[in-house]
């Protein structure tokens, strides 16, 4: 546990008004070895950003413990901001300061010496792709290049770790793929360890480890296709009409596992394709209802999540999965 | 009697939305470049574009807000620049900050879009229990609208957008930020709508809610580059070959693949990290096989396996952005 560069025992952060207690994280544990890019994936007010502020000591906890590169979230936090890079989700880069003063600005915050950002400065810009760009106000930037802004900012004193809180939310699909690229770029060249949230389902596959959370609770971790292969079964496919007779005709039928509405299709995970396929499309016939061929699909992190959860909730547990073996 | 009968042929043989030579330029800014389209009866229409691509705009022109510097836009056969009121009296619009009174109760905040759309008492009485129930809100009428969850709230977006029954509706990434199984639920509504015969435009860059869509336009520079059903768009559209890389140190892969793209020692158009595999586009999926085993097996990687594998629609979208001259409109 303690080579982690970043972990979290039973970590509990309540939120207390005068009437009501809030759990936002609930008994979390994670850990993170170096180099890994570690997406916490959740929807709106699953515990993320919460959980990145207790974890980077912003905020206290209630309870459980943390740690990053070997300091304790609570007592150490200077050695940890020293240490590590923070892109918060309501980031804001003074609007009215160029690209380059930005990053003076910052570098001054974090005490990089002038000598060394001379050298540092140009290198992020560079990197970012923002080195025609220096002087323009960061209020006039894209959406996507203030992110990449950010990234270049919050990397000003060389961290070994940083912590992005959703840094691609509301950033078009062109953008999102470079940040990524950048991401994976620092990863591989430099070694940095990234820890991000996203409520986007498929950025979990360009993460080398994955932690599902829902409710403040770890649902599921580790590498995608780990998490990927705890789903029941297989998964058709089909696009039925009329299309609630045709859901309600699957769900008795045997080796049915789960189904899931898609939108106009219906996704259905099976025990075994070749046995329940005929099954299902003799159901449907019978009852009139015409649909498109059964397709078996690759199942996305996005039916994993929505089946896990499901499954989460209907067992109500609340034990955490962690397919990487616990502890190391 | 003659323009009476060609009124009710219009309304028959016309699509709801059409969009005809459109083109919107800001001084020298071109924002919508001569893009022409049409949306189905009851379809469920995705309309996408990275920002700045002149999506919002053609929704603003099509709703009458923007006039366009020339074209012609109709929603419901209605001329959009020439008769902005009949048009807004039939469609719905949902953006994506769910522009909903948090100090009214859902049945309140219904009423009062309601009313906004000049409905009678008598015209809303049965309309509000039927709009709750279908935004699954029973129960909760009576409820604070601010104390409601990010996915009721959205569903009674929905809802106060369509209490005046449009025929067409407009959504604005009407899912960003929500679960994904309210998600789902959302998505379901929709469809249930568009199954009563109701048009639905979703704008998003969202790629998980495009994918959801029957048809999806993708606008990029102010032009259309595609225009087909997502299943259709990740066959034609793709331009090359996604080739997944499984192989002992994935970080080694990647800077080996992006050299010889670099060197032009392989034609490789995107090679990115997803977890531990390495995904390339290629122009040729059995020459690259090789190719790439050989270049990497030459540099000491234990290579698993190459896979060809289905692009993603964000594989597509980028290689629409792209390549866009070589993208046709299926």
């Amino acid at each position: 546990m303690e080579e982690m560069v970043i972990w979290a025992r039973e970590l509990v952060k309540q939120f207390k008004n005068d009437k009501t207690v809030i759990t936002a994280v609930d008994h979390l544990s994670l850990e993170v070895a170096s180099g890994e890019t570690y997406g916490l994936i959740g929807p709106d007010g699953a515990g993320k950003t919460t959980t990145i502020r207790v974890l980077l000591g912003l905020l206290n906890r209630t309870a459980g413990e943390s740690s990053i590169l070997g300091f304790d979230s609570m007592r150490s936090t200077y050695p940890i901001r020293e240490r590590t890079g923070y892109i918060a989700q309501s980031n804001v880069l003074p609007a009215d300061l160029s690209v380059l003063e930005n990053m003076h600005f910052f570098a001054d915050i974090h005490g990089v010496a002038r000598a060394v950002q001379e050298k540092n400065i140009p290198e992020l810009l560079a990197f970012t792709g923002l080195g025609d760009f220096t002087h323009r106000l960061a209020g006039k930037l894209s959406g996507g290049m203030k992110k990449k802004l950010a990234l270049a900012c919050s990397l000003i004193h060389e961290p070994k770790v940083v912590f992005l809180d959703e840094p691609t939310l509301g950033v078009d699909p062109v953008s999102r793929r470079e940040f990524w690229n950048l991401l994976e770029n620092l990863r591989v060249e430099k070694g940095l360890t990234i820890f991000m949230s996203t409520p986007y389902m498929d950025e979990a596959e360009r993460c080398t480890q994955v932690g599902l959370i829902t409710r403040g609770r770890m649902i599921v971790s580790g590498t995608v296709a780990e998490i990927k292969a705890l789903l029941p079964g297989h998964l058709l496919e089909f696009v039925p009409s009329p299309f609630k007779p045709a859901q309600q005709t699957c769900l008795p039928l045997p080796g049915i596992l789960e189904v899931q509405v898609y939108g106009e299709k219906l996704h259905i995970f099976v025990d075994d394709i070749e046995t329940r396929r005929p099954q299902i499309e003799a159901a449907l016939a019978s009852q009139g209802i015409r649909h498109n061929d059964l397709r078996e699909i690759e199942p996305r992190m996005e039916e994993a999540y929505i089946s896990l959860v499901n499954r989460h909730n209907s067992t109500s547990l609340g034990k955490v999965q962690s397919c990487s073996g616990g502890n190391k | 009697m003659i323009a009476g009968s060609s009124l009710i042929q219009k309304q028959v043989s016309t699509p709801p939305v059409v969009v005809e030579n459109l083109v919107k330029r800001f001084g020298d800014f071109v924002a919508v470049d001569n893009i022409s389209f049409n949306v189905r009866a009851g379809e469920v229409f995705g309309w996408l574009g990275p920002n700045g691509a002149g999506k919002t705009t053609t929704i603003r022109i099509l709703l009458g807000l923007l006039k366009p510097t020339s074209g012609k836009t109709y929603v419901l056969g209605l001329d959009s620049n020439l008769q902005k009121k009949e048009v807004h009296a039939r469609v719905g619009y949902m953006s994506q900050q769910f522009t909903l009174y948090n100090d009214l109760t859902p049945w309140e905040n219904i009423r009062f879009y309601g009313g906004v759309h000049e409905m009678t008492p008598a015209e809303l009485r049965p309309r509000i229990p039927e709009i709750i129930h279908m935004a699954g809100l029973e129960g909760r009428e009576k409820a604070m609208t601010r104390t409601l969850s990010g996915g009721w709230k959205q569903r009674l977006a929905l809802g106060c957008a369509i209490v005046h029954k449009p025929a067409v509706i407009f959504l604005d990434e009407p899912t960003a930020g929500v679960d994904p199984i309210s998600r789902r639920e959302f998505w379901e509504l929709i469809y249930q709508m568009a199954d009563e015969g109701v048009t639905v435009v979703v704008t998003t860059h969202y790629m998980d809610e495009a994918e959801l869509c029957q048809r999806i336009g993708f606008i990029s520079q102010g032009r259309l580059v595609a225009l087909a059903s997502p299943a259709e768009l990740k066959k034609a559209q793709m331009h090359g070959f996604v080739l997944e890389v499984t192989a002992s140190n994935p970080e080694q892969v990647v800077r080996i693949l992006k050299t010889a793209a670099q060197t032009k020692q392989l034609l490789l158009d995107e090679v990115a990290l997803y977890g531990a595999q390495v995904h390339a586009v290629v122009p040729d999926v059995t020459v690259y096989k090789e190719r790439i085993r050989a270049l990497l097996v030459a540099n000491q990687i234990n290579v698993r396996s190459i896979e060809w594998i289905a692009p993603s629609l964000e594989d597509v979208f980028i290689s629409a952005v792209k390549f866009p001259a070589e993208n046709k409109s299926v």
